[in-house]
C-alpha cells in the first residue's frame, strides 16, 4: 500500500472509530475536549506506525487501546484529571494501581450510552448554535476542521477556534458527560435534533459554495440522524426526523433541471425521487406513530412530505390530509411561514378561494412584511380567481422583495401575463 | 456515496447450500452494526442462479436463457447498498465482515452513480418554508 493510500485508510478507519473512541475516553476523563485529544493522539500514533508496520487486523480495537493506555498515563500523572476524579469522589489516590484495571473495565462498557452521552454534551445549551454543529460534525461524523470550514463556508481557523472554544465552555461550565432524564430530556433532545436538521439543510439547501461537499453533508446528517434513531428508539420525534430527511433526500434528483435550475415539487419527474429512501422514509414515520401520542414538528412535516411521495402523479396528491397536517403543525409551532404553507395546501384541497381567506389574514403579520413568498402566494391565487390587475400588484411587490435573480425573473413575467390578461378582460 | 458490496457466488451458494446458523448470527450481528451506524440502506441475499434467467438483447430480439450460469466467480449471492463517506471506508467496513462463505470467496465493491445529487437549487415552498422556520428559530436562539 503506497503511503497515501495507508493514509487515506486511516482517515476511513478513524471516521469509523473516531466518536466511539472519543465517547468512551470522556467517560472516563469527564471532558470532551481532553478526551478529543487522547483520539486525536491515537491517529498521530496510528499516522506514525501504521505506514511501516502495516494497518493492524483490527484497528479501531488498537486505537482504543492506544488511547486507553494515554487516558491511564494521564489519569496517573495529570493533576487535572485527579482534581476531577476527586470532584467525582473518585478514590484513585488510594490505590492507584487498583484503579487502572477499573478503567479498563469502564472503558468497555456499553458503547451506545457512550456515544448519546456525546451527542446531548455536543449539542449542550451552554453553546452556541454554531458551536454545537461544529462540534456535532467534529466530535461524532468525524469531520475534519477543514472540511467542517468548506462545508459552511466558512474560513478554517474560524471553526478551529469555534471548537476550542466551545471545548473550553463546556469544560468551565462543568458540563455533565451524561444524557439528561425526564422533562429534560425532550427539550435537550430538540436541540440535538434541530442541530441534525440544520446540518441536512445546509447541504439540501446549499445556494452557493462548491457542491461537492454538501451533498456529503447531507449524508453525515442522515447518518447522523440514523445512529440516534438506533440509539433512542422510543424518541419518535427522533424518527420524524430521519424520516423526514430520508424523503426530502430521495427527491434530490428530481429538484434540479438540466441547466440547475430548480423544479418545483409538482413539477419534478416522480420517477427520478430515490424510491429506496421513500420506503427508508415511511418506514421511519411508521415506527414514529407506532409509538403513540401526538405526532411532534419533525413527525408532521414529515408526513406532509410523505403525503407527496406516495402520489404517484401530481395530480393523486391527497390535498386534504395535508391540509389537515399543516393545521396540526400550525396548532405546534404557531409560525405565519407555516400558515401560509397551510393556506397553499387549503387553495389545492379546497380551491384557491378557501386559500385566499387564510393569506388575507396573514397580510397584516409583522413578520412577513418583507417575505418574498406571502404576496407570491397571493398572487397566484389572485390569478386563479381571475382577479388579475389586482395579482399583478402582488407579483411585482413579490419581485421586489426576491433576492434570487431567477426568481424575481420568473415573477416579472407572471406580472406581465397578467397585465396582458387584465387589460383583454378590461 | 453510496456503494454496492456483493458477495459473488461460490460453488456451495450455486448449490444451494444454506449458510450456517452461526454465520447467520455472526451476519445478523454485523447487520446490526451496520444499522447503528447509519450505514447500511439495504441488503439481501440472493437465491442459486438455478432459479434466475437471463434475458439476452440483440438489436430488437430478446432470448431468455434459463440458469444456472456456469461463471461461478462473476455470478451474485448476495448484496448491500451502503451510504459512506469514501471508498476506503467501504473497504473498512468489508473487512469488518465476516467471512460469508465457507470456501474462498470474494466480495467487491462498486460505487453507485449519484450524478446529480443534491445540487443546489431552492427547493419547494413548503421544504424552504420548514427550513426558514427553523432558521429563525435558531436566529432567535443565537
Amino acid at each position: 500500500m503506497t503511503a497515501s493510500a495507508t493514509h487515506r485508510a486511516i482517515d476511513a478507519v478513524f471516521r469509523i472509530e473516531s466518536a466511539k473512541l472519543i465517547a468512551g475516553l470522556a467517560r472516563i476523563v469527564r471532558d470532551v475536549g481532553l478526551a478529543e485529544e487522547l483520539a486525536q493522539d491515537a491517529l498521530v500514533a496510528a499516522l506514525e506506525r501504521w505506514p511501516e508496520s502495516g494497518i493492524p487486523d483490527n484497528p479501531g480495537a488498537w486505537l482504543m487501546a492506544t488511547a486507553k493506555h494515554r487516558a491511564i498515563d494521564l489519569v496517573r500523572r495529570s493533576k487535572r484529571i485527579e482534581r476531577k476524579h476527586e470532584e467525582l469522589g473518585h478514590t484513585i489516590e488510594a490505590d492507584r494501581h487498583a484503579a487502572v484495571p477499573d478503567l479498563e473495565a469502564a472503558i468497555d462498557e456499553d458503547v451506545g450510552d457512550d456515544l448519546l452521552r456525546l451527542v446531548f454534551t455536543a449539542c449542550h445549551p451552554v453553546l452556541s448554535t454554531e458551536a454545537r454543529v461544529a462540534l456535532t460534525l467534529r466530535l461524532l461524523g468525524g469531520l475534519t476542521t477543514e472540511e467542517i470550514a468548506r462545508a459552511f463556508l466558512v474560513p478554517e481557523p474560524t471553526v478551529a477556534q469555534r471548537i476550542v472554544r466551545a471545548k473550553r465552555t463546556l469544560a468551565e461550565a462543568n458540563v455533565p458527560f451524561e444524557v439528561p432524564r425526564g422533562e429534560e430530556l425532550g427539550a435537550r433532545l430538540s436541540s440535538v435534533l434541530q442541530v441534525i436538521y440544520l446540518v441536512f439543510n445546509e447541504g439540501y439547501s446549499a445556494t452557493a459554495g462548491d457542491d461537492w461537499m454538501r451533498p456529503a453533508l447531507c449524508e453525515d446528517a442522515l447518518r447522523l440522524g440514523r445512529i440516534l434513531a438506533e440509539l433512542l428508539p422510543k424518541e419518535p420525534e427522533v424518527h420524524g426526523l430521519v424520516a423526514l430527511m430520508e424523503i426530502q433526500a430521495s427527491r434530490a434528483r428530481a429538484r434540479v433541471g438540466p441547466k440547475g435550475e430548480p423544479i418545483l415539487l409538482l413539477d419534478q419527474n416522480r420517477a427520478r425521487w430515490d424510491h429506496l429512501l421513500i420506503r427508508r422514509g415511511l418506514t421511519a414515520i411508521a415506527r414514529a406513530e407506532a409509538l403513540g401520542g401526538a405526532l411532534g414538528p419533525y413527525t408532521l412535516q414529515a408526513a406532509i412530505a410523505a403525503c407527496h411521495a406516495r402520489a404517484r402523479t401530481a395530480e393523486e396528491t391527497d390535498w386534504k390530509r395535508i391540509a389537515a397536517l399543516y393545521t396540526a403543525l400550525v396548532e405546534l409551532t404557531n409560525s405565519p411561514v407555516v400558515e401560509l404553507n397551510r393556506a397553499v395546501a387549503f387553495s389545492m384541497a379546497f380551491g384557491p378561494a378557501a386559500g385566499l381567506v387564510l393569506v388575507d389574514a396573514l397580510v397584516s403579520e409583522p413578520s412577513l412584511a418583507s417575505y418574498h413568498l406571502l404576496p407570491s402566494v397571493r398572487g397566484d391565487l389572485l390569478a386563479k380567481l381571475g382577479r388579475d390587475a389586482e395579482a399583478r400588484v402582488e407579483f411585482e411587490r413579490a419581485a421586489s422583495l426576491t433576492r434570487n435573480t431567477r426568481e424575481r425573473a420568473l415573477l416579472l413575467e407572471r406580472a406581465a401575463t397578467c397585465a396582458r390578461t387584465s387589460v383583454r378582460t378590461d | 456515496m453510496k456503494f454496492m458490496i456483493l458477495v459473488k457466488a461460490t460453488k456451495d451458494s450455486e448449490t444451494g447450500v444454506l449458510p450456517s446458523e452461526e454465520m447467520l448470527a455472526a451476519m445478523g450481528k454485523y447487520n446490526e452494526e451496520l444499522v447503528k451506524a447509519g450505514v447500511m440502506l439495504a441488503g439481501e441475499g440472493l437465491h442459486p442462479s438455478s432459479k434466475g434467467a437471463r434475458v439476452r438483447f440483440s438489436g430488437n430480439s430478446r432470448t431468455v436463457i434459463d440458469g444456472p450460469f456456469a461463471e461461478t466467480k462473476e455470478l451474485l449471492a448476495g448484496f448491500w447498498l451502503w451510504q459512506v463517506r469514501s471508498k476506503e471506508e467501504a473497504i473498512e467496513w468489508v473487512k469488518r465482515m465476516p467471512n460469508p462463505m465457507l470456501e474462498e470467496s470474494e466480495v467487491e465493491i462498486r460505487q453507485v452513480f449519484a450524478t446529480e445529487d443534491f445540487a443546489p437549487s431552492d427547493p419547494t415552498g413548503e421544504l424552504r418554508a420548514a427550513e426558514e422556520r427553523l432558521r429563525a428559530q435558531v436566529e432567535g436562539k443565537k
